[in-house]
């Protein structure tokens, strides 16, 4: 799940290295536009519908955050 | 709040767009973002195109044109209009209010009531529900609802955040007496301590616009605007038209009566295709149902986004069908309003060009 995920964010903003990142959010890596390209990117690789209230910067700040609201959102592990 | 009103109907849509229209692929060289950023944004958000008034052209010029338009092709009487209610965050000046100008250049009789209302997003149901206080009046039979705003003016071209989805559009909306029991269930809350979600900072009274105000700055995204300019925490507006609208809808079908398949179209203001995909999958309302394609197509032009997709998507099928809809605004202020009202073969639903 993390390279595919580590994959989709580097189809997005190819110029970073988002595995050398604390924070993808607090360090200016992924925009408010590039996470709604993240969210319809991540629901096409997995087949689910994101909810609307889910969508917050925190849950995109890193990897982890982004496969914890995959499995809340009924991703497979 | 929730408010419910009797004897109150639409009786006619008009929609104006101004011609000049810009094409999305011709601003992204503006934006802060590579192309394929761009290309993506284009298919999630639905950007497109939208409609912008040429220099000059004011929301007075706009009214007045669509006015003239229906008196001259006789689906409105002058002299039957009793009140003339302008929702517009764009008036012509500060003073005298834009109302009056209209109700002036349309020619309009001295017995009347106008009055201007400053508010955006919520704008057609705030407008709505005047309309139908003021025909509480036994004077009043029918009211001219004018929705009109020209905000691109006050959006950097160079805010990818904003300029993608800004429209300038007008419409008039008649609403009268009617004999009808079917009841306009509506309700609506408002959030001051958020009000600065959605604002232009500068060239009102608390802060003036100066030279220093002009200045543009670069934000953390990209964007280069002023505090002239309007600015929209996109984060913010979009976790608070997910938290809110949802349990709004839900509560006013409730009060209201109806189940969600007994809505026929959910007409919900227009910010971006994105936005009311993720609103009708939370509502569990199928998307066919709630129309996103006014943004892409115009542009989102503020209290007049939902007239725009009623006219736009019913059209002429409203002057010989009923439908039953569930209509949502959401934005600036904070405020977020909804209703759910029968449009019943009205007398004319048509969009026009200036």
């Amino acid at each position: 799940m993390k390279e595919k995920i580590l994959n989709i964010l580097n189809g997005l903003r190819p110029e970073y290295d988002f595995r050398e990142s604390a924070n993808f959010i607090d360090e200016g890596m992924l925009d408010s536009l590039d996470v709604v390209n993240l969210v319809t990117d991540l629901e096409d690789a997995y087949g689910i519908l994101i909810d609307g209230v889910d969508i917050l910067p925190n849950n995109f700040s890193s990897v982890d955050s982004i496969i914890n609201l995959l499995i809340k959102n009924g991703a497979k592990a | 709040m929730n408010l419910t009103f009797k004897h109150k109907k639409i009786t006619g849509i008009l929609t104006v767009l101004p011609k000049n229209e810009v094409k999305f692929e011709d601003e992204m060289s503006n934006y802060h973002f590579s192309e394929s950023k761009a290309l993506k944004l284009k298919v999630t958000m639905g950007y497109n195109k939208h409609h912008i008034v040429e220099d000059g052209v004011s929301v007075s010029d706009l009214c007045t044109f669509g006015l003239e338009y229906l008196f001259s092709q006789q689906l409105l009487a002058k002299d039957d209009i009793d009140a003339l209610v302008l929702v517009t965050q764009s008036p012509d000046y500060f003073m005298p209010p834009t109302s009056s100008v209209i109700q002036g250049r349309a020619g309009l009789k001295q017995d009347i009531i106008c009055m201007d209302i400053n508010q955006g997003c919520t704008g057609y149901i705030i407008g709505l529900i005047q309309s139908f206080l003021l025909l509480d009046q036994p004077a009043i039979n029918k009211v001219a609802l004018l929705n009109a705003d020209i905000l691109s003016r006050k959006v950097s071209k160079k805010d990818h955040n904003s300029n993608p989805l800004i429209g300038d559009a007008a419409s008039i909306t008649i609403v009268e007496k009617s004999d009808s029991e079917e009841t306009v269930h509506c309700n609506i809350k408002m959030d001051g301590t958020r009000y600065d979600a959605l604002i232009i900072p500068a060239g009102g009274f608390r802060q003036p616009s100066t030279p220093e105000t002009a200045v543009m700055e670069e934000d953390i995204d990209g964007n280069l605007r002023s505090k002239d300019n309007l600015v929209m925490k996109g984060d913010a507006i979009f976790n608070f038209m997910q938290t809110e609208v949802p349990p709004m809808v839900e509560e006013i079908l409730q009060t209201a009566g109806v189940s969600k398949d007994e809505i026929d179209y959910y007409m919900f203001h227009q910010p971006n295709r994105f936005m009311l995909n993720k609103l009708a999958d939370r509502l569990e309302v199928p998307r066919e149902k709630m129309p996103s394609n006014v943004v892409g197509d115009f542009g989102n032009a503020s209290g007049v986004s939902i007239p725009t997709v009623i006219t736009y998507n019913l059209g002429d099928k409203l002057l010989t069908n009923r439908y039953k809809t569930c209509l949502a605004g959401f934005g600036v202020g904070l405020t977020w309003a909804s209703m759910v009202v029968e449009l019943d073969r009205l007398k004319f639903s048509s969009i026009i060009y200036y």
